[in-house]
């Protein structure tokens, strides 16, 4: 009786003395970084989490708009280049001061980080960094380039002093983890936890945490016992399953925002006879998608409110266009298309297949909320208005790859996919150049482009746009460009916009970040 | 002798080859790893380069010649994703793993034998029967649905415990470990629970076997009419009977609740090697896929030699045998 008396009171005190240090902060991460090397790996968790540690030239909030961060101001001083005044007074972890040399020596190490497997060289190359003074960079490039602020807040800026030759393992173990950010590195047990703490020499809104420790638990109910628990103070990538039943506990508030991911589905617009459509009886047929008139019927009979309401528990927003309503570049004439079954079906029946056919819906099922749910969706709004649509789902490993480059050739191997596209630079060049432009490797335009969509005026546009500095009339083109590819091409046809969903203990809120990121400095 | 223990060893190296092929084909077979490391963001020339850089462009048998070179040399090549050596990385989270499955071991042990000595001796009594019936669940219950609700109930509800990770660690005798504080005991309490009901209901159904069929024996009813103590013809009599296929059993399928902590793993976040080899198997971290599996074939392989060269001096035959 004694011992067990001992013990609860025991674990009862652990409990306290958790519940006692209110500036304490530890956060459940459904995705761990791979390191703490700031340009190790060009990928979400490692570029949320290095926010903390690092800053950026240029910041970028909730919604992706930007603010002045190492550099306190930026403009264009000829059509080829950018001037970028730093900010002065700042110092590194390590109490040395941050100059432009640090920025210079940043973009050197940021391109040749050995082993990366995905690099900055995306935001760098075709920049020519000149340092002007101790507080001034310019950047210049060949043609006029209007997306410089949106790159420099990709790029997290490293102390030319801690991190020479340092390695990636040396960030891991925190001997060159050195930044400017308002955290400090303490460690690192991969798998387990990563602590920091407060930095009290920060240039901008001192940190509220004396200490943040970040756990990765993967399996979302875990995660949500974890907060109901008390072992976490706030969590990401609430399931929307779980958001109705977590709306009716006491003790946690739940935060949601749209992200600037869209759900869209890509059709086969570059073969005759694509692989997965055939005609009811199997016998081979001319791709349909081939066809504007299919692919407007196909965006018709799509019910995106009952996708939003019924496998989305509400979670959602609908879409029209490729990035939600704020972001630059998007169209303001643009709505989701209205649910029409019956005038698809009659719009098919003009294209020559009043009969329907026959075709495979390639997704993810690991990779989007509720991915395989809304296609199983789609397929039977397709199915409604005549067309014969069966659904294949597989792990992302395999079917990113398949959808790339799974075909002949290294064509992309399927003929209508569901996919997701979240605009990194916060603007609608992202998803045009990526999705919409004609695939182009040597210009590198259309990367992701699996269905081969093609249109000159779309892609005059994009280009016209990416060489327009003036911010205004960027959007305009951009805006004109989505009009075209999406709403008269139907090149890509959106579904909804994902809606991301944290959740704190009861106190404090969580602002949502359009970029999914889970930043502790947005806990308030 | 040398020569059998030569045999032995080139056959041992034979397996590890035979078996490095066949993960290695496997694992080549399936995805691509670019698509979950590159950022979507990437240009072609992008995802070309990091196809160059991790060697993929390679025709498969030129990458396992490299890997087998670099094999001989102690490197089992790097993980795609964290970008250190693939060996450092398991190895650094088998302490937190062994330690889990060592816990549950002995959790499976302390309760399982009294347990099935209990069912066994008073086969007809209600608590008897609810041991056994409790011994089916847990054999039929999938862990991480367990998993879940053991947090549900004792972390979230009652809230006497951690619901996710590893404690803090201590040192004792040299060994370091979160079962040497009160914060990591608190901590491993229930994810070595979760995994350890598989193995407790094994060990309460042996033991309760065993019971039944040694309390019938002559010694033990020689034993009684000798006046021994009860307690005495248990603990002495029947328990070192009982224990004999017990430990063959537990002793047999350690491996199995290392393999089995993956779920466990998973779902309590604990962060050892399942956990790993589940991420990596997710992200087709390849270089962590086949360490994994070769360090796991390693020490089946050396387990089986060591057992085998012990046999050959227990039982010269085995040595004739070897020799002939």
């Amino acid at each position: 009786m004694k011992l067990r008396h001992l013990v609860t009171s025991s674990i009862a005190a652990i409990g306290i003395s958790f519940a006692a240090n209110a500036a304490e902060l530890r956060v459940g991460l459904h995705s761990e970084p791979s390191s703490i090397d700031p340009h190790y790996h060009n990928l979400g968790p490692n570029n949320a989490f290095g926010t903390h540690i690092f800053s950026h030239l240029v910041g970028s909030d909730e919604n992706q708009q930007h603010y002045p961060d190492l550099a306190e101001s930026w403009k264009p001083i000829n059509d080829t280049t950018w001037e970028f005044k730093l900010r002065k007074n700042v110092k590194w972890h390590d109490g040395s001061p941050f100059t432009a040399d640090d920025v210079m020596f940043t973009v050197e190490r940021a391109q040749n980080v050995p082993n990366s497997p995905s690099s900055f060289v995306t935001y760098l190359k075709g920049k020519t960094f000149e340092k002007v003074d101790s507080h001034t960079i310019h950047i210049k490039t060949s043609k006029p380039y209007p997306l410089m602020p949106n790159d420099m807040t990709t790029v997290k800026i490293v102390s030319a002093k801690a991190a020479k030759g340092a390695s990636t393992e040396d960030y891991n173990s925190g001997k060159a983890a050195i930044g400017t950010g308002p955290y400090k590195f303490v460690e690192w047990v991969p798998g387990d936890r990563i602590v920091l703490e407060r930095n009290p020499d920060y240039f901008g809104t001192q940190a509220k945490y004396d200490r943040v420790t970040f756990k990765p638990i993967k399996a979302g109910p875990a995660r949500i016992s974890a907060l109901l628990a008390g072992d976490v103070d706030l969590i990401d990538s609430v399931p929307p399953l779980d958001v109705a039943r977590l709306k009716q506990e006491d003790g946690v508030t739940l935060s949601s925002g749209p992200s600037n991911r869209v759900i869209y589905l890509h059709m086969d617009q570059f073969r005759e006879n694509s692989p997965h459509i055939t005609a009811k009886d199997g016998s081979p047929i001319k791709n349909p998608l081939m066809d504007v008139r299919v692919r407007k019927a196909i965006s018709m009979a799509i019910n995106r409110d009952a996708i939003v309401a019924r496998v989305m528990e509400g979670v959602a927003v609908p879409a029209g266009q490729l990035l939600p309503a704020g972001f630059h570049g998007v169209s303001n004439k643009m709505k989701p298309m209205k649910y029409d079954p019956d005038g698809a079906k009659k719009l098919l029946a003009d294209a020559g297949y009043g009969d329907g056919f026959k075709m495979t819906i390639h997704g993810p099922n690991d990779r989007y909320i509720n991915d395989a749910k809304i296609a199983e969706a789609i397929a039977q709004m397709m199915n409604r208005i005549g067309i014969e649509a069966s659904v294949e789902t597989m792990t992302k490993a395999v079917y990113f790859g398949r959808a790339s480059r799974g075909g002949p050739n290294k064509s992309p191997e399927f003929s209508f996919m569901l996919l997701g596209w979240g605009a990194g630079s916060g603007e609608a060049s992202s998803p045009l150049k990526a999705l919409l432009h004609t695939y182009d490797k040597s210009k590198g335009m259309g990367a992701a482009n699996r269905g081969r969509h093609s249109d000159p005026k779309v892609d005059a546009l994009v280009q016209k746009a990416l060489a327009t500095v003036d911010s205004d009339a960027r959007g305009k083109l951009l805006a004109e460009a989505t009009e075209i590819a999406v709403g008269e091409n139907f090149g890509v046809i959106p579904l909804h916009y994902q809606v991301n969903t944290w959740a704190s203990k009861k106190g404090s809120s969580y602002q949502p970040r359009t970029d999914e990121r889970t930043i502790v400095m947005g806990l308030n | 002798m040398t020569a059998f223990i030569l045999r032995r060893s080139l056959q041992s190296v034979f397996v590890l080859f035979v078996m490095s092929l066949l993960v290695f084909i496997g694992v080549n077979l399936v995805g691509n790893p670019v698509d979950m490391l590159i950022n979507p963001e990437a240009d072609q020339a992008e995802i070309e380069r990091v196809i160059r850089d991790l060697g993929l462009d390679r025709p498969v048998t030129e990458q396992y010649w490299y890997f087998l070179v670099n094999a001989f040399q102690g490197d089992l090549g790097k993980s795609f994703v964290f970008g250190e050596p693939a060996l450092k990385l398991i190895i650094q989270r088998m302490p937190a793993t062994f330690e889990l499955a060592l816990f549950s071991l002995l959790i499976a042990i302390v309760f399982g034998i009294p347990l099935g000595i209990y069912a066994g001796l008073k086969p007809n009594s209600k608590i008897s029967k609810t041991i056994m019936a409790g011994s089916i669940l847990g054999f039929s219950m999938p862990t991480f649905w367990v998993g879940i609700i053991l947090i549900m109930f004792f972390a979230v509800h009652l809230g006497w415990l951690p619901s996710t990770g590893r404690g803090e660690l201590g040192t004792f005798l040299g060994v370091t470990s979160s079962i040497f504080t009160l914060d990591g005991l608190s901590h491993i309490f229930l994810p070595a629970f979760n995994l350890a009901l598989f193995k407790l209901s094994s060990v309460i159904r042996l033991a309760r076997a065993g019971t039944r069929e040694i309390i019938l024996q002559d010694y033990i009813k020689f034993a009684r009419a000798k006046g021994l103590s009860e307690s005495r013809v248990i603990n002495v009599h029947l328990l070192k009977n009982i224990l004999i296929p017990i430990v063959t059993v537990i002793g047999l399928e350690f491996g199995s609740l290392i393999a089995f902590s993956t779920v466990t793993e998973t779902v309590f976040a604990w962060p050892g090697m399942g956990k790993l080899i589940i991420e990596a198997i997710y992200n087709l971290d390849r270089p962590i896929v086949v360490a994994y599996l070769m360090i796991i074939v390693f020490i089946f392989v050396t387990l089986n030699l060591v057992v085998d060269i012990t046999y050959s001096f227990l039982d010269p035959r085995v040595r004739i045998k070897g020799e002939a």
